[in-house]
């Protein structure tokens, strides 16, 4: 219940901020077309804490801003790996292990490793993640297993 | 007094585009650069990691609180979510296909230093 109000409450925003009416028959049509939505999803029993991921907020928006950090600092690593004058990097493929409670918690991990500059995840295993890296300098099992706390934490809440 | 903010929103605004700028600029040069088809994909992730968002966040200074400044928001938010999964849909293809990553040490030679295997006249 709890994910269907909240569903319908972001995709009413959704449509106001992309229309930006305020004339009430055109809001009603925005009305009528979340309702319609909502009535699809719950057709589809595709209402679960994946597709509604909103109460979870308070947790993912500080680890965004970490993430976010993280990724501005790899970008300059990168991009100083790519501008020297005399190219010198050594790529390795690494097999990191993952300890994840959920399918939510493992998709943030590894579009993390990926969204940071530096390091893809390539194939997705049981229990490890195959990530190619740029450069030895990327691959320190310390920030791989930090990177996986925090996103363990922000999404389900428990440090693993 | 309105002309002086106006005049710092846009310095900070243009500060943020050029920062923005430079990094696609050098994402750019990287994947001219850089040996093979994995080393060249990060390079491509500089341009839409913080190139992209750099450009949005100047973007979204010079709107202020407006509603065209919560769509860049949004803009910048779905770029936060679907680049990392389209690269890895792109970096996964390659795996799946066969094209194994180059993992020596690359570090070629400077054109100015042996005559016979740089630039040729």
């Amino acid at each position: 219940m709890i994910y269907g109000v909240s569903l319908s409450l972001v995709l009413a925003l959704l449509w106001w901020v992309l229309s930006g009416y305020d004339k009430t028959i055109l809001l009603s049509f925005g009305a009528i077309s979340v309702i319609i939505t909502m009535v699809l999803v719950f057709r589809m029993r595709i209402l679960d804490r994946e597709t509604a991921p909103f109460y979870r907020l308070h947790t993912l928006v500080p680890y965004y801003i970490w993430l976010g950090g993280e990724i501005a600092k790899s970008n300059v690593a990168v991009l100083k790996a790519a501008l020297k004058p005399e190219i010198d990097i050594t790529p390795r493929l690494v097999r990191v292990p993952v300890q994840a409670e959920t399918d939510l918690s493992r998709c943030v991990f590894a579009n993390s490793i990926t969204l940071t500059p530096g390091t893809v995840t390539i194939e997705i295993e049981d229990d490890a993640f195959l990530v190619h890296a740029l450069d030895s300098a990327f691959t320190s099992p310390d920030g791989f297993a930090e990177m996986n706390q925090n996103a363990s934490r922000a999404t389900d809440g428990v440090p693993s | 007094m309105m002309d002086a903010l106006s005049l710092v929103r846009d310095f900070v605004s243009i500060a943020f585009m050029a920062v923005g700028i430079v990094f696609v600029l050098a994402g750019a040069i990287g994947v001219v650069r850089l040996p093979d088809f994995y080393t060249r994909m990060h390079a491509a992730g500089v341009t839409d990691t913080l190139g992209a968002e750099m450009i949005v966040f100047g973007l979204m200074i010079q709107a202020g609180f407006t509603l065209l400044s919560a769509k860049l928001l949004l803009v910048g938010f779905i770029l936060f979510l679907t680049s990392p999964t389209a690269t890895h849909a792109v970096a996964n293809a390659a795996h799946r296909a066969g094209l194994n990553p180059l993992l020596s040490r690359h570090q070629p030679p400077h054109p100015g230093d042996d005559p016979e295997g740089g630039a040729k006249p």
